[in-house]
């Protein structure tokens, strides 16, 4: 006998499992119609492939998985596709989700399969990619995809399989009556888990009020290294943690998957279809569902196709809609109300439950807590359900987050017991989605605000290097003009001493007004050479190469300087100015500025088109500039891949620290085997710890380097 | 709450044996009034009257209290005592489950600071109702005018001191085995005392049984209480002894029905052992030191505060969790 933990907590409800065992499992018929939901599993919805119209083989590819975490859908029997669209599926809010609908034909032909007979002989990535094909997914009740669950990655040794055959809650017979029918199947599929995961020990949980599928599987696993563990009866112990706790002693810590803990758990029907898949090479497309509840004349279990119509599926059974009070999709502890009878069965649907209105009487109205404790006593998570409750009644999300709210798994032990019936789960519901709605929000505007500053940062960058540019520009500029000024001082004052004499022998003006008139023509001399681009230009393009934008930015400029020129012209004319001379001048000048700049953006045109990177190689202020950019980029690449070691480093870390912390618990514990194991997995992490460091290492020191 | 109801039984017979009717008569009255003025709360509440008056709760509130008090407490302290209970302690704070302070313990207590004088000469000497010496106690009409119309006069030489009250007193000025002599102690413990409190015993012991219960707090209480009686009182000449504290008080009262009311006390496992020892410990400390020959009341009261406290720094491990995060965070 092997030793055997126990979980915290825990009911004893009435089993109610006789009624649907007295019967063998039923083949349900096929109905008219099957409403085959694109999702039925956890990820990402399967797209459908086939069209309107189509006709389909039973087994047949309908829907591919779309994405790592998906699983394919297929034909559950031959016929006709009708339609592909919204129908209401089996969902506590009641909402519809996308369904392929298929009209069957009656003959139920299966599509051409391909059997196994050796799975041995398959690569691991074949078998793999049977189970994947096949559409399967856990069949307990999540629907997790079984393929990605049989390659855990290298880090995650799995070293205890567990197939999960407790079925613990009420009413249900539906892994009950596999595991009497069919244990041989059972078993196969587990030895072909067991050779994907090569776990050091696979055990079989199942609870002791099953004793014809205890006996069964005993015959079936005789003659394998599969430990068949009979465990006590108490709800919820076919939990995936408490069942893992009671087999393993382990605890799966919070925030964690089992497969953390070297520790993984199948559901008796997830091996089945498994070894159907790789054997027989059939989908996943019936599942064992139970059809029970004092309002069906036969109770028991049915092989149903996936799809099959709730309302088909119960008249199989002999259902008196008339006596029906309540009707519920899986137990009566985690099951959920169902509006109405038209929804289809899926994967995961492993009991519907019609009770009578005496069998299922309605709730007690809901009283007020008075802090029994009795929910803190049969909690199997070992929480305060009751302050729990409080929190969530007044709605401090905080507070029931660090009273470890997410670590419910929602048993709805805790209501069972509540003598005040206050239906405390779904308090717990109501709280746990807006804990995660405001996470949600929070995160949003935290992806905001990033947006935002990032934003902030790059404009502010931006108009630095403009500010740089432009400094850089303008000291050319001032520096040419320097030379310039230079060179043409000696014969422009000549030549204005002399204008200067011209005019004042002409008019003999006050000295006053010479200086204004040498004033007047000095200043356009000085901007001359500044403005005349055609003259600039090469210094310009030397300093950086203009850009056509800022080319007919200019063109712009000089074209609406021209306007405003000759508008003065204009004026000045009519009103027979003095300066008409002059101002015709200045719009020649102009005119000419402006076919200077029109030449410029030709050229510059030109010169992109002829070549993309404008002569970077004779540019070496820009090439200079370029270095840097190409230098960022890689340093921008290396710090990301080491932002990502550090993320493995990081998470090698808490893993080990995680083993350590088991392993000073199982020294406290004093359980030599287990202490010898978690020495085996703190050393084996910690050689992790130390190649992650060291690939870190590897790509940050260079860059310090740098 | 009807096992709670159930299990005040052997009790409440013991008590009615060696007290009279007058404690009869109180458990009636107080229930009567309790009922009532619960109903009318609801009233007033616009909640449903049936549905709260089926919890129990209200009965429960005044057994408790009626049993407290003493056998021959006139009606209008135990009017004020009820209606203090469920009015002020319990609807006034929102009903059952809202009450922070023990409904019971309140009415109680305020009648003790109100009226010492009613709530401490009234206890009956102990006599067996339908034994040899039957003529000597007080009928079941006498009482009733006692009760309802303060007929004070019938009364004397049918009451006497607390067998707690006699040795709290008279110990600084005797030795204990001079004061074991004195009829309030009788030939065990204390005459009628220790036949009630092993009523209470009994039924505690159902409750746990039932799981109606916890033994949490009850095993705190007397370990608080046991404790220090060993560590303070050891001495019988001068401090009252353990037998004493245990079998001729309310202790058992207290332990197995007062204290364990659910919605005043903490709710934690370990939260229930630390509540439990600081009744008992503040319980032997108002004893011993303080000015009341009994103190449950206070205690539970004064625990009654610390409640919450200790929910915050007794916060079980979860699942998964390597340590309980405790504290106010």
């Amino acid at each position: 006998m092997r030793k055997l933990w126990d979980f915290h907590g825990g009911i004893h409800p009435p089993e109610n499992k006789r009624q649907s065992t007295s019967r063998p499992i039923r083949i349900a018929g096929i109905p008219k119609q099957l409403v085959i939901p694109l999702q039925q599993h956890i990820g990402a919805a399967a797209r459908a492939v086939v069209e309107v119209g189509q006709q389909v083989k039973k087994g047949e590819l309908i829907a591919d998985a779309v994405g790592a975490v998906s699983v394919p859908v297929h034909a559950s029997t031959s016929g006709t596709i009708v339609a592909t669209e919204d129908r209401p599926v089996a969902h506590p809010s009641g909402l519809s989700d996308r369904c392929i609908v298929l009209e069957a034909d009656g003959e139920d032909l299966w599509t051409e399969l391909q059997p196994c007979p050796d799975y041995k002989q398959l690569s691991t990535a074949g078998l793999l990619a049977k189970v994947r094909n096949a559409g399967i997914a856990g069949m307990g009740g999540a629907g997790f995809p079984t393929e990605i669950k049989l390659h855990p990655p290298k880090n995650d040794k799995v070293n205890a399989l567990i197939l999960n055959g407790a079925e613990c809650e009420p009413y249900i017979t539906a892994d009950d009556m596999l595991m009497r029918e069919r244990a041989d199947w059972i078993v196969k599929g587990l030895e072909i888990m067991a050779y994907l995961l090569e776990p050091e020990e696979v055990f079989i949980g199942i609870e002791d009020n099953k004793p014809e599928a205890i006996e069964a599987l005993r015959q079936a696993t005789q003659q394998t290294k599969i430990h068949l563990v009979v465990v006590p009866t108490k709800y919820p112990s076919g939990g995936e943690k408490q069942l893992i706790k009671i087999l393993t002693g382990l605890e799966v810590p919070h925030g964690r998957i089992p497969a953390d803990i070297g520790v993984m758990c199948q559901n008796v029907g997830t091996a089945a279809a498994v070894y159907r898949a790789v054997r027989h090479g059939e989908p996943l497309i019936s599942r064992i569902t139970t059809v029970t509840g004092q309002s069906v004349r036969s109770p028991g279990n049915f092989e149903t196709r996936i799809g099959t119509p709730i309302e088909f599926l119960l008249q199989e059974a002999g259902y008196q809609a008339e006596s029906a009070g309540r009707l519920i999709l899986g137990g009566p502890m985690m099951g959920f109300s169902l509006s109405h009878e038209n929804l289809p069965i899926t994967k995961t649907t492993n009991c519907i439950l019609a009770a009578t209105a005496e069998e299922f009487p309605d709730p007690l109205p809901e009283q007020n807590c008075i802090r029994c404790g009795m929910c803190e006593a049969v909690c199997p998570a070992e929480l305060l359900p009751q302050q729990l409750y409080w929190f969530a009644r007044s709605e401090e999300l905080e507070k029931a987050e660090s009273y470890n709210l997410f670590d419910c798994i929602e048993c709805g032990a805790c209501a069972y017991v509540c003598p005040s019936s206050i239906p405390l789960v779904q308090y717990y519901r109501f709280a746990k989605n807006a804990i995660r709605l405001s996470q949600a929000e929070h995160q949003k505007s935290d992806k905001a605000r990033e947006r935002f500053e990032f934003r902030k940062l790059r404009l502010e960058r931006e108009q630095e290097e403009k500010a740089a540019k432009r400094k850089a520009r303008a000291e050319a500029a001032a520096k040419a003009q320097a030379e310039r000024k230079q060179r043409e001082a000696s014969s422009d004052t000549a030549a204005n001493t002399g204008r200067e004499s011209d005019a004042a022998s002409k008019q003999a003006a006050v000295a006053a007004a010479v200086e204004r008139a040498k004033a007047k023509r000095q200043n356009p001399a000085k901007q001359n050479p500044k403005e005349s681009g055609q003259e600039n230009k090469p210094l310009e393009q030397q300093l950086q190469l203009p850009s056509t934008e800022e080319l007919k930015a200019n063109i712009e400029k000089a074209k609406a300087k021209l306007e405003k020129v000759r508008a003065a012209l204009t004026d000045a004319e009519n009103k027979g100015s003095p300066t008409v001379d002059k101002m015709r001048a200045a719009v020649t000048k102009n005119e000419e500025r402006l076919a200077a700049a029109e030449l410029a953006l030709r050229k510059a045109s030109d010169a992109a088109k002829h070549t993309n990177a404008p002569s970077a190689s004779e540019n070496a202020p820009s090439a200079a500039e370029r270095q840097p950019q190409v230098e960022k980029v890689e340093t921008a690449a290396s710090a990301l891949d080491s932002e990502a070691l550090q993320a493995n480093l990081q998470k090698a870390e808490d893993k080990l620290a995680m083993m350590q912390g088991m392993l000073t618990d199982a020294i406290q514990e004093n359980d030599p085997k287990k202490v010898a194991k978690l020495e085996r997995a703190v050393e084996k992490n910690r050689e992790r710890v130390a190649s992650a460091r060291k690939a870190l290492n590897a790509v940050t020191d260079p860059v310090a380097q740098q | 709450m009807q096992w709670v109801l159930l299990c005040t039984l052997p009790g409440f017979l013991a008590l009615v044996w060696f007290f009279g009717w007058g404690v009869f008569i109180n458990v009636a009255f107080a229930t009567l009034l309790a009922v009532s003025a619960e109903a009318l709360i609801l009233l007033m509440r616009k909640k449903p009257i049936g549905l709260y008056l089926k919890d129990y709760s209200a009965v429960v509130t005044a057994v408790l209290l009626a049993l407290a008090l003493p056998p021959l407490a006139p009606w209008w302290v135990t009017t004020v005592a009820v209606l203090a209970a469920i009015v002020v302690a319990k609807h006034l704070y929102g009903g059952l489950g809202q009450n922070p302070f023990n409904p019971a313990m309140v009415g109680y207590a305020l009648v003790l600071v109100s009226f010492p004088v009613a709530m401490t000469t009234l206890w009956t000497t102990p006599v067996p109702l339908l034994g040899a010496e039957n003529l000597d106690s007080l009928g079941f009409l006498k009482t009733l005018q006692v009760i309802f119309l303060g007929a004070n006069d019938l009364i004397d030489g049918y009451t006497m001191a607390t067998p707690l009250d006699v040795y709290k007193h008279e110990i600084s000025i005797a030795t204990a085995e001079e004061l074991t002599q004195k009829a309030v102690f009788g030939s065990h413990i204390a005459v009628g005392w220790e036949w009630v409190n092993l009523g209470f015993l009994a039924g505690g012991l159902v409750l746990l049984w039932r799981k109606i219960i916890s033994w949490h707090i009850p095993a705190g209480f007397f370990a608080g209480l046991a404790v220090c009686s060993l560590v303070f009182g050891w001495d019988e000449d001068r401090y009252t002894p353990l037998h004493l504290h245990l079998f001729a008080g309310a202790t058992m009262l207290g332990a197995f029905f007062i204290a364990t009311d659910p919605v005043s006390a903490a709710t934690s496992k370990l939260g229930k052992i630390y509540y439990g020892a600081g009744i008992g410990v503040l319980l032997y400390i108002i004893r011993t030191w303080g000015g009341y020959p009994d103190a449950v009341a206070f205690a539970v009261l004064l625990m009654n505060f610390a409640a919450p406290f200790l929910d915050y720094y007794t916060r079980p491990r979860t699942y998964g969790h390597r340590s309980a995060r405790r504290g106010i965070k």
